[in-house]
């Protein structure tokens, strides 16, 4: 299955399916003209197109379609414009867009929306044109002023240029915005590059050093209530009755209304809110509830893994012959629910007023979320703020829009004003949308060079995509979120088969830093380690000889990793190469045994995501990613008592990566002038079971459950 | 009854419910909108505050036990060590999502202001309870060690 073309074609039907009558697209267009004025840098100035405005002050502020959640598309999307612009850095600014689809649409997905890692790979084409445009009509500006023809003109660090004559691009604004907008400008030769592939200093570093950088949750409207709501305390159940004589007590409480996702409390404050929460009493109807403890799923998952589930999603060769009477080697691997948690907990700000809703929101997917906002609040228009979030990790991006649909519940339960609905940590922990629980299984016969002759592979998992909205991606297929990266196996096998066994509960699930990856990567990439130490094999000569000439890219991150690594201590090395999201990533880890557990010393880190829009962005994503994934590998978890409830509420039993277990980290970016790929998810996949690999080769144990220190 | 004390060199005075933690205080009532809140139970750091002169937790710190005393946050923080300490972020580009920094940001500037050198150790000591779920500690480790060095000259 082409997962690319799959998602493009369902995402576009999506926006069918969302597209509301009432939302009134010329007037979000008046509004996207509205809102350039109300840039920093001076009214008038030039509005190139939708994505650049050049204010009379010099500065260039770009409208970036993304959110920013620390992945760096602010920066990186800044570059391409000021490369094509040949600006100079320090006039660049970043401002996030409107949300309108018609005008910021993620070109990978049909809808404004951020995902897959695909920020900088949807819009390297479509910004560098966007720059190119205002570029040329800064010139042509130019050309008029100083009286020459446009070939005449060089443009440098923001200065235009013809013989002795120089302006720059704040005083050409006005005049520049009476050209006309080219319609396909053209844009750079990659040789041409001075911006792209430098290391420039992050746009949005100093907003986040002297806290004036705004999140959602820094949002305050006249009037406005703070909500905090009680959840079901297990996943499937639901209000049944609730008395709020005590909570309506609390000194600044105002308010209790039952949602269709629980009881909300509104306060004057949050204080007020939260122990209003507190007060509440509410009976839960949990005939529908998840009851089952984590140790009786992962039975159930084990035993669909190893019977191999009724999806075959690949299949070469006959497994079952070439397994019959091999000596077989065999793993079952299991993984945990995991919460993305990131570090602002989810909130909305919501203002309604007669036939419009304001709304500021660290929004994933714009155009989804406004919908339903537009849907359950009933109003034609829709003015949506995307706001920086404090971290996402996939969970801002959920098919359902759980969390507009509960800010415009609690909004639309209120009237007219202002309410902000916060989460806590706790909320946050136990309020699923996981990363599912899974199992494999595998099982694999050897041939005498040490060549793989058979490879059987059962997965057992919940769909994170069945069953919602995003659904028609799959077109009746499998869902390869479930499967990616175990599938099209890197490394050559004479039989493969890889199942599926679609696993169901009522605890939701969702994409979480690099998906499927987050298991597959681990799996693969243990298990190959373990039958290239059966085989006598060198783990990365034993890798390369597996691998095809498709694997070309796969090959060179591992050559390279290998020569950057200094494996000469009296430490483990482990190694691991994954592919994903079209870019390729392998690592070795440095381990030692800190009381009786795992702990990476020092990670070397190979990357090759084609062209490297901004290395110090990436190096940033490679650090952040490995942080990420050694959370997983160590510590984290969700787990269910007997009957369902969460054990995990918030980081003391949800336990992640602290400084004193981070790794120092080397990463090389190999050199490409092939399309940018992105650099948000790939980072996170390879280091587990580089960790597990390691402490494998160092102490025996092959470390097949996750985490490897659970928290009693 | 009101309960007053100074926020960044600045009398305030709030009459809010005795037991309404610090943080929600400067953020609801003073619109003191760079403390964050990460877990409500000093957990995570996001809160960070000073205090006379220590690095406290607002989230679980009662307004209440604030009364009279000298409160400094991101928004006022100044002097040696905290310029070399936002110099340091910004050279290197810490923040990734950024919500996590000023806490973070509180704690490195307490550090440097008792430990002119600090060596890993002291890092990891004085650092491990603030949580950055974007896992940028490399960078933060790193920018402690560039403003000790600014400081020294
Ligand atoms: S919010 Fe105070 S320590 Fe987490
Ligand atoms: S920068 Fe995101 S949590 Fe620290």
């Amino acid at each position: 299955m082409n997962i690319q073309t799959s998602r493009r074609g369902f995402l576009t039907g999506l926006i069918v399916a969302v597209a509301l009558p009432g939302l009134a697209r010329a007037q979000q267009k008046s509004g996207a003209a509205a809102f350039f004025n109300e840039l920093p840098g001076g009214s008038g100035g030039m509005s190139a197109n939708a994505f650049i405005r050049v204010a009379p002050d010099n500065t260039v502020t770009v409208l970036i379609k993304h959110i920013e959640f620390g992945q760096g598309p602010y920066t990186g999307l800044t570059t391409l414009v000021a490369e094509e612009m040949d600006a100079d850095w320090s006039q660049m600014r970043a401002a996030a867009a409107p949300a309108d689809v018609e005008l910021y649409a993620n070109l990978a997905m049909g809808m404004q929306g951020t995902g897959g890692s695909t920020a900088m790979a949807n819009s390297f084409m479509q910004m560098r044109k966007a720059g190119a445009g205002a570029r040329a009509m800064l010139v042509a500006a130019a050309a008029e002023r100083f009286g020459v023809p446009v070939d005449q003109i060089t443009v440098e660090k923001g200065i235009v240029k013809a013989g002795d004559q120089s302006t720059s691009f704040g005083e050409l604004a006005e005049a520049a915005a009476r050209q006309t907008a080219p319609e396909d400008p053209p844009v750079k030769d990659p040789g041409d590059f001075t911006l792209i592939g430098t290391d420039l200093p992050k746009v949005d570093s100093s907003a986040k050093t002297d806290g004036s950088a705004l999140f959602t949750l820094d949002v305050y409207r006249d009037g406005m209530l703070t909500v905090v709501v009680a959840h079901p305390p297990k996943f499937g159940a639901r209000v049944a009755s609730y008395d709020d004589s005590a909570a309506m007590q609390v000194q600044g409480v105002r308010k209790v209304a039952q949602i269709p996702s629980g009881v909300a409390v509104y306060a004057d404050n949050t204080f007020a809110a939260l122990k209003g929460r507190d007060a509440l009493t509410v009976e839960w109807d949990e005939s529908k509830a998840e009851t089952r403890s984590t140790e009786t799923m992962i039975a159930e998952w084990t035993s669909a893994a190893k019977a191999g589930g009724e999806w075959e999603v690949e299949k070469s060769g006959d497994v079952d012959a070439a397994l019959n009477g091999a000596e077989i080697v065999e793993a079952t691997y299991v993984f945990p629910y995991l919460a993305h948690g990131p570090m602002e907990p989810l909130d909305a700000v919501v203002e309604l007023h007669d036939d419009e809703a304001e709304i500021w929101m660290g929004s994933q997917m714009q155009t989804g979320d406004q919908a339903i906002f537009a849907k359950i609040l009933g109003v034609d228009k829709v003015d949506l703020h995307t706001m920086l979030a404090g971290g996402s990790f996939g969970r801002r991006a959920t098919p359902d829009c759980h969390l507009a649909a509960e800010a415009a519940e609690i909004a639309k339960a209120n009237g007219k004003g202002a309410i902000k609905l916060m989460w806590t940590r706790e909320d946050d922990m136990q309020g699923g949308y996981y990363r599912p629980l899974t199992v494999h299984h595998i099982r694999a016969a050897l041939n005498e060079q040490g060549g793989i002759e058979a490879w059987d592979h059962g997965i057992a998992a919940q769909s994170v995509v069945i069953g919602t909205p995003f659904e028609q991606m799959l077109q009746g297929g499998p869902d390869f979120t479930a499967f990616e990266g175990a599938n099209e196996l890197r490394y050559q096998t004479a039989n493969h088969r890889l199942r599926w066994a679609k696993m169901d509960s009522p605890v939701p699930t969702l994409w979480w830093r690099s998906v499927g990856h987050t298991h597959t990567g681990f799996a693969v990439e243990c298990f190959i380690d373990e039958l290239l130490e059966k085989s006598g094999k060198d783990p990365v000569e034993g890798r390369l000889a597996l691998m095809g000439e498709e694997q070309a890219r796969e090959k060179a991150v591992l050559t390279r990793v290998a020569e950057m690594a200094d494996q000469s201590g009296d430490f483990g090395y482990g190694v691991a190469v994954v592919k994903s999201f079209g870019t390729y990533v392998a690592q070795i880890a440095e381990i030692e045994d800190r009381g009786g557990v795992p702990h990476a010393r020092r990670v070397w880190c190979a990357i090759d995501c084609g062209t490297a829009v901004n290395p110090n962005v990436i190096r940033a994503q490679m650090e952040g990613g490995i942080g990420y994934g050694i959370s997983a590998a160590l510590h984290s978890e969700v787990t269910f008592d007997e009957g369902g409830l969460i054990r995990q509420r918030n980081w003391d039993s949800y336990r992640i990566l602290r400084i004193s277990e981070m790794p120092s980290i080397e990463v090389a970016i190999l050199p490409s002038t092939a399309e940018p790929t992105g650099v948000g998810e790939p980072g996170t996949p390879p280091i587990a079971p580089a960790i597990a690999n390691g402490w494998r080769r160092m102490t025996g144990t092959a470390l097949r459950r996750l985490p490897i220190i659970p928290v009693a | 009854m009101p309960i007053s004390f100074t926020v960044n060199g600045e009398e305030r005075s709030v009459d809010v419910d005795p037991d309404t933690p610090l943080l929600w205080v400067l953020r609801d009532e003073l619109r003191l909108t760079g403390t964050k809140f990460g877990c409500g139970i000093a957990q995570c750091g996001a809160c960070t505050v000073h205090l006379d002169g220590m690095t406290r937790r607002s989230c679980v710190t009662p307004i209440s036990m604030a009364e009279g005393s000298d409160i400094t946050t991101i928004e006022g923080l100044e002097g040696p060590e905290a310029d070399a300490v936002q110099a340091a972020w910004r050279a290197i580009d810490v923040p990734q999502c950024g919500y996590c920094q000023s806490g973070q940001i509180m704690t490195a500037t307490s550090l440097l202001q008792q430990i002119a050198s600090p060596s890993d150790e002291d890092i990891d000591n004085a650092m491990a309870g603030n949580i950055c779920r974007c896992a940028t500690y490399v960078r933060i480790r790193q920018a402690i060690h560039d403003a000790a060095r600014t400081l020294e000259g």
